[in-house]
């Protein structure tokens, strides 16, 4: 799509720049002039709303970065600090801790609109690459950051996840000393990650840049996944995407302020209210709601080596994906199959989120009395949770590779405008 | 009102003004919340509550000797507590009317019958440098760094300073003891 630049500098000073340094040019071709599909629906706006998540996490988090206290003894007195004395520091923090939740909410729907139109498939292999390693590094940084207040979830959230990664055998304990930097989560811990969360966004920032580059080389996937083929199939970045864009955020802010003012408390947990303890773990320990499908899926398996690896390799799918499907048609508005195996599998990964959120053992039915098998009751979240993990894996590693072959899809449009335009006619 | 029922059926884009307030509406709106949104992260870095809740402490003058000066911490800066000898309170009453830079009688600087307690904030007028106690050709204070003189009741009396050391808000809760702040 980088095709030729149209942008005439105006005024001498925009003539004298564009001829040393090329920016103005590079922000016109790149985010006014650039075409874009012109059937692109509000699952698009998503991109434009994670960078403007990005940017308020690194504002937000600097700002904290300037009361934090880090090391055992003052991190959880600091934040207290910060709700309490800082001069709004109560807002900035709220708009940090809500905006990590905003922001997987974001990713989410980004990443299921690219699964379900099909952006990852050819020849945009390295965008959705590039995207699931954005998606890696955000949570690493989410984690290290939910232990930074010092609180008990933070503490014990810290141990578990490090210990996830002393399964792996022989050197798996020499990871975990080397990760703790002692004998078990404590100061150095602590100082590490808040090291790294300090770091990691601005990592976020370079591959966002990598990754949007990448998109403005391949260009835009659409709803119907038929790349643009004529002038009649995009619109200019600006006004149509910038106005599209920025409506979708306004519309974002307003449900981000809704959790901020009023409900800031509703995606974290009460015992991270207690200062951290390591002679008491906490009665019920979950991670942050945007990791549960994979901590569901880490207890679906009864071994843990196996469950650490499953979990891994759930992730690990995204990355494979696009050599996983076999599919010629990227939308699944053409793909009824598909689009039918694709909204169980998001009913399945919300599923799994609400297994992890639950204890193992507990009834997902209350009061039915169920039966054993194997090694725990049918009706028993670890139960659901293990069906929910089978269907996963079944969505990436058999039905999509299988479906690309056997189904019969829907006929897809020529070019974006032609159905539009089919449209247009029959109504007159 | 005839006009009005006609206007309503003409199709929108004729009426320019209507886009127009739109535009300055929209901008307005986007302005006043950036502006509201842009204060929260300027006023932070203010002093916090607790920061300005480090507002006055009590000190016991007993432990300053006649001709003594001690150094106290008051909101994290150091405060002077002098104790003047009668030949030190002559020589700044001498110099009452003498030229200076900024001219002040010295019983202006301290409370009222208590000539000898002189209480000043640690902090030369120029660029924030502690004094030294009983340097200079005044006896009063010579700041190390850039060599302002200051006489004993803390008046800048030579070198770059523009004003006399400051004196703080204090009172007297017994003749022993005030509380500063």
């Amino acid at each position: 799509m980088s095709g030729h630049s149209t942008y005439e500098p105006k005024n001498a000073f925009s003539k004298w720049l564009d001829a040393r340094l090329p920016v103005t040019r590079l922000v016109w071709d790149s985010f006014v002039d650039y075409p874009t599909p012109r059937n692109l629906n509000y699952w698009w706006t998503f991109g434009g709303i994670l960078t403007l998540c990005l940017g308020i996490q690194i504002l937000t988090g600097i700002v904290l970065a300037m009361h934090y206290q880090v090391g055992g003894a003052t991190a959880f007195n600091s934040v207290e600090h910060i709700m309490r004395d800082v001069r709004h520091g109560w807002l900035i923090r709220n708009i940090h801790a809500t905006g990590a939740s905003m922001f997987f909410i974001a990713v989410y729907i980004h990443m299921l609109r690219g699964l379900y139109y099909g952006s990852f498939k050819p020849p945009r292999e390295v965008l959705w690459l590039l995207g699931c390693l954005i998606y890696g590094i955000m949570m690493a940084t989410a984690f290290m950051g939910y232990v930074l207040p010092w609180g008990q979830m933070s503490f014990w959230g810290a141990k578990v996840i490090t210990n996830l990664l002393g399964v792996f055998p022989g050197v798996g304990q020499s990871i975990t000393t080397w990760l703790w930097g002692g004998y078990g989560v404590d100061d150095p811990t602590l100082n590490r990650f808040f090291s790294l969360h300090y770091l990691l966004p601005f990592v976020i920032a370079g591959v966002v840049v990598l990754h949007i580059w990448a998109l403005h080389v391949v260009g835009q996937n659409n709803p119907t996944g038929v790349d643009p083929k004529s002038k009649a199939d995009t619109l200019p970045f600006t006004p149509y995407a910038t106005a599209k864009d920025a409506f979708a955020m306004s519309l974002f802010l307003i449900v981000f302020a809704v959790f901020v003012f009023f409900l800031p408390d509703a995606m974290g947990h009460a015992d991270n209210n207690i200062p951290a303890n390591p002679l008491q773990t906490p009665p019920h320990i979950v991670p942050e709601w945007y990791f549960l499908p994979f901590y569901a899926i880490l207890r679906a398996i009864p071994d843990k080596l196996m469950g650490a690896l499953a979990m891994f390799g759930a992730i690990g799918c995204l990355f494979a994906l696009p050599w996983l499907d076999t599919s010629k048609v990227r939308s699944m508005r053409y793909r009824p199959t598909a689009k039918i195996c694709f909204v169980i599998f998001m009913v399945v990964c919300i599923i799994l989120g609400f297994c992890g959120a639950n204890k193992p053992d507990d009834q997902v039915i209350p009061g039915l009395a169920g039966f054993m098998l194997l090694d725990a009751n049918a009706n028993s979240w670890v139960w659901l949770s293990r069906i929910g993990t089978f269907y996963y894996f079944l969505y990436f590693l058999v039905i999509t590779p299988m479906l690309g072959l056997t189904e019969t899809p829907l006929p897809v449009p020529e070019t974006i405008a032609s159905p539009v335009v089919a449209n247009a006619e029959k109504k007159g | 009102m005839a006009d009005t029922a006609q206007e309503t059926h003409a199709p929108v884009q004729d009426d320019p003004s209507r886009r127009d307030f739109i535009y300055i509406a929209a901008i307005a709106a986007a302005a006043g919340g950036a502006v509201a949104t842009v204060w929260p992260f300027v006023d932070q870095m203010n002093p916090s509550a607790d920061t300005l809740a480090l507002a006055s402490v009590e000190y016991d003058l007993t432990k300053v000797e006649p001709g003594q000066q001690v150094v106290i911490l008051w909101r994290k800066q150091p405060l002077f507590i002098r104790n003047r000898t009668p030949e030190q309170i002559a020589a700044a009453i001498k110099d009452d009317n003498a030229a200076m830079k900024d001219p002040q009688k010295d019983e202006a600087r301290h409370k009222p019958g208590k000539a000898q307690w002189l209480i000043l904030l640690g902090s030369c007028t120029h660029l924030g440098c502690v004094p030294t106690v009983g340097g200079g050709e005044y006896g009063g204070w010579f700041c190390p760094c850039h060599g302002s003189v200051y006489d004993t009741s803390g008046r800048i009396r030579k070198g770059p300073a523009p004003l006399n050391l400051a004196v703080p808000e204090y009172s007297f809760l017994s003749d022993t003891k005030v509380k500063i702040g």
